[in-house]
């Protein structure tokens, strides 16, 4: 390791031109990284981390323009290389991992051979050679059986495998500096851990530099030694792991880590606390601090006046932070919320009731072909949501938990058992069948803020449509009810007038719940309401589901895979696996020993913001199982780290109750888990 | 009670258009959009040469020098292009100029009718066809494929020779055999659109299934649909010629692009203008109509 970085990006300036002219993105970035360094790039979408990336690997597109600064690889300016030089370093000397696999791979070609391709294509290999180095690789990524894969096409292969595959081929060539862009974004919590495990070997081993992009702090502390905090194109803080996440400076990078539901954090106590305002557009910028609109600690003049530069924390090496008021912040304690405190946890009714409820699906194998494929998405699953309370239903893709929430929206029917709304039993009912006021108890906010709102209809046309169906309400009155449930959810009644495309993505998603609310509803069913949002941004949605549910007593059905967010939010849980119910009860106590093993995997697999994290961590190695897969004992059976023996693949798990409530489905006695398992 | 408490609800509901609702300047839509428009070289130029061609037909009675049927015997002698006569006049010594601008008026009105019926009647289709799915769907799909299966031409032949040539029905056999195509592309958007999380929001506060169709699919699937419906307008401006030449178009003598092809191909050696004129006007409001429906596609993508 020499002392020179083995890549130096000095006053890096990017613009896009676009319609409204040249929008500047990177507004001179600085940053370094040394030969095997991992550096992590954090901050909200829109601060400029992917084009960073894409600056480094020239990569721009016709609309991006490097305006000014020089990025230094190796010694060498990338910023005036030309064509040839560059295809001669990508690939080779500078990989780079993408967050969809699906898009980085060629469907067409085995992926044998395009991770052949690699060397042959860069070193001149023949086929044989090119053939062993893909077989070894493919080992050293952990894939099953390579020598079978390796014949594969990525369409064959889970999202897992075919991430595993990316990056096996971006290591194949040995690249100096391996980019990473949000590669688990798109992955389960379970997928995502190993992934991000086997990142952090293959570095020791390969001894390549990382460049790892990424909005979810927790994945950056798992695998980066320094971090960069980026904002509207500049970084705003930079340090080592420990120091960014036990010790953060700039009042951004501070409100980042005060909206992650981290362990430690409830509802009740210690609540999240939003940033104020959102990301402004590049277009939009003013001299100064570029934070200086939602800083919590603004001084006008000394923030707004001048470009702020990065500089050194005293006593702390290594440690930068672009802020002016960086010496009288230090000592600032850091803010505390406090939110309406709901009441004491008195057990109430439920008002959701669902026993013994399946759903298959009937799938033929082809057409004309008399023997059918059943596909069982529900099997006996039973649980219980309480008035007033919020019960999350967690799991990884694929579980069942959006087919529970249709069969709860009448978007779907069961096949079988029965789910209670207020003792009206809906098990059975599509929505066309229920009448005004069983519509009206239960409405839903979905997951995908784009596809949530119809872009042809205003938000008022939205909102008002809602009333008027649910609540009869004359057309006259119906503009100032728009304007109270924006002001719930709090916005504007400017908004009204707006259609979805104007809109930011937390502002689709407040809309949204504004039109769930129309009906006064007695029950929200949540499907992923902030999977697709900032942190910044969910922590405000969290806190408005909240502060809805503690004013109108409104109970929330709240779906996820996120662990942290379901620990923060929910009274109680339900960890859902293959269809059936592993475990149901408290959130206490599902999140405490006695796990299901499948409860302890998922939660040791949620990225923690403790550099010092143990990595005596649970990793599902095994994918789900398919459909035609699933064993005729436990459905956890092929992947669980605690297995018994062959009791588990033949006998269903008894379900088993304990104290309060919480019943886990499992072969080992409670008392023999508790032994075993640690706290998480 | 004038306090301003109470007057501040009334100021809620006065909606200020912000920067962000009027990213253009313009106070009525429709200029807004005509401004979008010119930010496509080819939808400029054919949005230019369609709306030149409207005009003239517009105005036709006031602008063109003679009446479309009457004939200049003087002409006969040397129907070439003179100051008399500036794009010459045909074998019964008709001027060409005024028969080209009033034979704009039947084309410019079948065509457009023609598309919009079939826009109609195929999105109706399409809608219906894609959101209900199973059999309907089925029924749907399949006789569209059966009309399309048909030589277009000998299906225009038989229908016009049975009910006979009129511009009615003209735009009643245009909107039966391009509604099927345009049912294909709604039926494709509604398959998609209706899995969207908006339509399931709309099933659950009650909607019906002709709302959901036509107010929360339709308007989402119109991109496509008008630029289609561009393209299409021109291929009926062909069509429409090619029945005029096949002699199953307009009844004569009232002027059509395609019956005046027809009329003088055959001294195409001699008096090569008196073909080749009303040609030109064909193929410049097909090209016109195709730039417009490529320029609009273009901005589709942009955006």
């Amino acid at each position: 390791m020499t002392d020179a970085p083995l890549l130096d990006v000095q006053g890096l300036r990017v613009a896009y031109t676009t319609r409204a002219g040249e929008v500047p993105v990177l507004t001179g970035l600085d940053l370094s990284l040394r030969a095997g360094e991992a550096l992590g790039l954090v901050g909200e979408s829109g601060c400029g981390k992917s084009t960073v990336a894409l600056s480094i690997m020239r990569y721009l597109g016709r609309a991006g323009r490097i305006t000014a600064g020089r990025i230094l690889f190796e010694g060498r300016d990338l910023v005036s290389l030309d064509e040839g030089a560059l295809r001669a370093l990508r690939g080779r000397r500078i990989a780079m991992v993408y967050q969809d696999p699906m898009a980085s791979l060629n469907p067409v070609m085995t992926v044998g051979r395009q991770l052949m391709e690699v060397p042959m294509v860069h070193e001149r290999v023949d086929a044989a050679a090119a053939r062993a180095r893909a077989l070894a690789m493919l080992r050293e990524v952990r894939l099953a059986d390579p020598e079978a894969v390796m014949d594969r096409y990525p369409h064959q292969l889970s999202g897992g495998q075919q991430q595993r595959i990316v990056i096996a081929m971006a290591l194949i060539a040995e690249p100096a500096l391996l980019i990473m862009d949000e590669p688990t974004t798109g992955l389960d919590v379970t997928v995502e851990a190993a992934v991000l495990d086997l990142v952090r070997d293959l570095r020791r081993r390969h001894d390549s530099a990382i460049l790892f992009i990424s909005h979810n702090l927790g994945t950056v502390a798992r695998v980066c030694d320094r971090v960069g905090v980026m904002y509207r194109g500049e970084l705003v803080e930079e340090g080592s792991v420990r120091q960014i996440f036990t010790d953060p400076r700039h009042p951004y990078t501070r409100g980042l880590l005060d909206c992650l539901p981290t362990s430690g954090r409830d509802k009740r106590h210690a609540p999240l606390i939003p940033i104020a305002g959102q990301v402004e557009p590049a277009s939009a910028r003013t001299p100064g601090c570029g934070f200086a609109s939602r800083c919590p600690h603004v001084e006008t003049g000394r923030c707004t006046t001048r470009a702020i530069a990065l500089a050194t924390v005293e006593d702390d090496a290594g440690h930068r932070v672009a802020c002016v008021r960086v010496d009288e912040l230090a000592q600032a304690s850091r803010r505390r919320a406090t939110l309406a405190v709901r009441d004491a946890q008195a057990p109430t009714a439920p008002v959701i009731a669902v026993r013994d409820l399946h759903k298959s699906y009937e799938r033929r194998r082809a057409r004309l072909a008399a023997r059918k494929d059943v596909v069982r998405a529900l099997v006996d699953v039973e649980l219980t949501a309480a008035r007033r309370r919020t019960l999350a239903v967690v799991g990884e893709s694929g579980c069942g938990k959006s087919t529970l929430a249709k069969i709860l929206t009448g978007i779907e029917v069961a096949t079988g058992g029965s789910v209670t709304l207020d003792g009206i039993e809906v098990a059975a009912l599509p929505v066309d069948a229920r009448d005004r006021t069983l519509k009206r108890k239960l409405q839903m906010v979905f997951q995908n803020p784009d596809s949530t709102l119809n872009p042809s209809h205003t938000v008022g046309y939205a909102i008002g449509r809602a009333l008027r169906r649910l609540r009869e309400r004359a057309p006259a009155d119906v503009p100032s009810g728009v304007a109270r449930l924006l002001e719930v959810v709090k916005l504007g009644p400017e908004m009204a007038a707006r259609r979805p495309r104007q809109l930011s993505g937390g502002e689709k998603q407040r809309v949204a719940i504004a039109r769930a609310l129309a009906g006064d509803p007695d029950v929200i069913v949540a499907d992923e309401p902030v999977s697709a949002l900032d942190v910044s941004v969910q922590a405000a949605v969290i806190n408005l589901l909240n502060e809805i549910q503690a004013e109108r007593g409104t109970t929330l059905l709240f779906i996820s895979h996120d662990l942290a967010v379901v620990r923060y939010l929910a009274d109680h849980v339900a960890v859902m696996y293959l269809g059936t119910v592993a475990e149901f009860g408290a959130v206490e106590r599902v999140f405490a020993p006695p796990y299901h093993p499948y409860t302890e995997a998922l939660l040791s697999a949620v990225p923690v913001l403790d550099p010092d994290a143990a990595a005596s961590r649970i990793v599902l190695e095994a994918p789900l199982p398919r459909g035609d897969e699933v064993p005729r004992g436990c459905p956890f059976a092929t992947r669980c780290p605690r297995r018994v023996g062959t009791v588990c693949d033949d006998v269903p798990p008894p379900v088993q109750q304990l104290d309060g409530g919480h019943r886990i489905a499992r072969h080992i006695p409670a008392k023999e888990l508790a032994a075993r398992q640690v706290p998480l | 009670m004038t306090t301003p408490e109470t007057l501040t609800p009334i100021a809620a509901d006065v909606v200020v258009p912000s920067s962000l609702t009027t990213p253009r300047a313009g106070g009525f839509a429709g200029w807004r959009h005509l401004a979008l428009v010119t930010e496509s070289v080819p939808a400029t130029v054919g949005l230019a040469i369609v709306l030149a061609w409207a005009l003239l037909a517009l105005l036709a009675p006031l602008i063109a020098p003679y009446a479309p049927n009457a004939s200049d015997l003087a002409a006969l002698a040397r129907p070439t292009p003179s100051r008399a006569h500036w794009l010459g006049s045909d074998h019964l010594g008709r001027d060409l100029l005024s028969r080209i601008l009033w034979g704009a008026r039947p084309v410019l009105v079948i065509a457009p009718l023609a598309v919009l019926g079939a826009a109609a009647l195929g999105s109706l289709l399409g809608l219906t066809a894609g959101y209900y799915g199973r059999w309907i769907g089925l029924v749907i799909t399949r006789a569209c494929d059966i009309v399309l299966s048909f030589p277009v031409i000998i299906l225009y032949m038989i229908i016009l020779a049975h009910f006979g040539s009129s511009a009615w029905n003209i735009i009643g056999v245009l909107t039966l055999t391009k509604a099927p195509i345009i049912a294909r592309i709604v039926r494709g958007m509604t398959l998609d659109l209706r899995e969207r999380e908006y339509v399931a929001a709309a099933k659950m506060r009650g909607e019906s299934s002709l709302y959901i169709m036509l107010v929360e699919i339709l308007p989402n699937a119109r991109g496509p649909l008008i630029v289609d419906m561009c393209l299409r307008t021109g291929y009926n401006v062909i069509i429409i010629g090619v029945l005029g030449f096949l002699g199953i178009g307009l009844p004569p003598p009232d002027p059509d692009w395609g019956g005046m092809v027809k009329d003088t191909y055959g001294m195409m050696m001699v008096w090569p203008h008196m073909a080749l004129v009303p040609c030109a006007a064909i193929s410049s409001l097909v090209v016109g109509f195709n730039l417009l429906a490529v320029g609009l596609r273009e901005l589709g993508l942009r955006d």
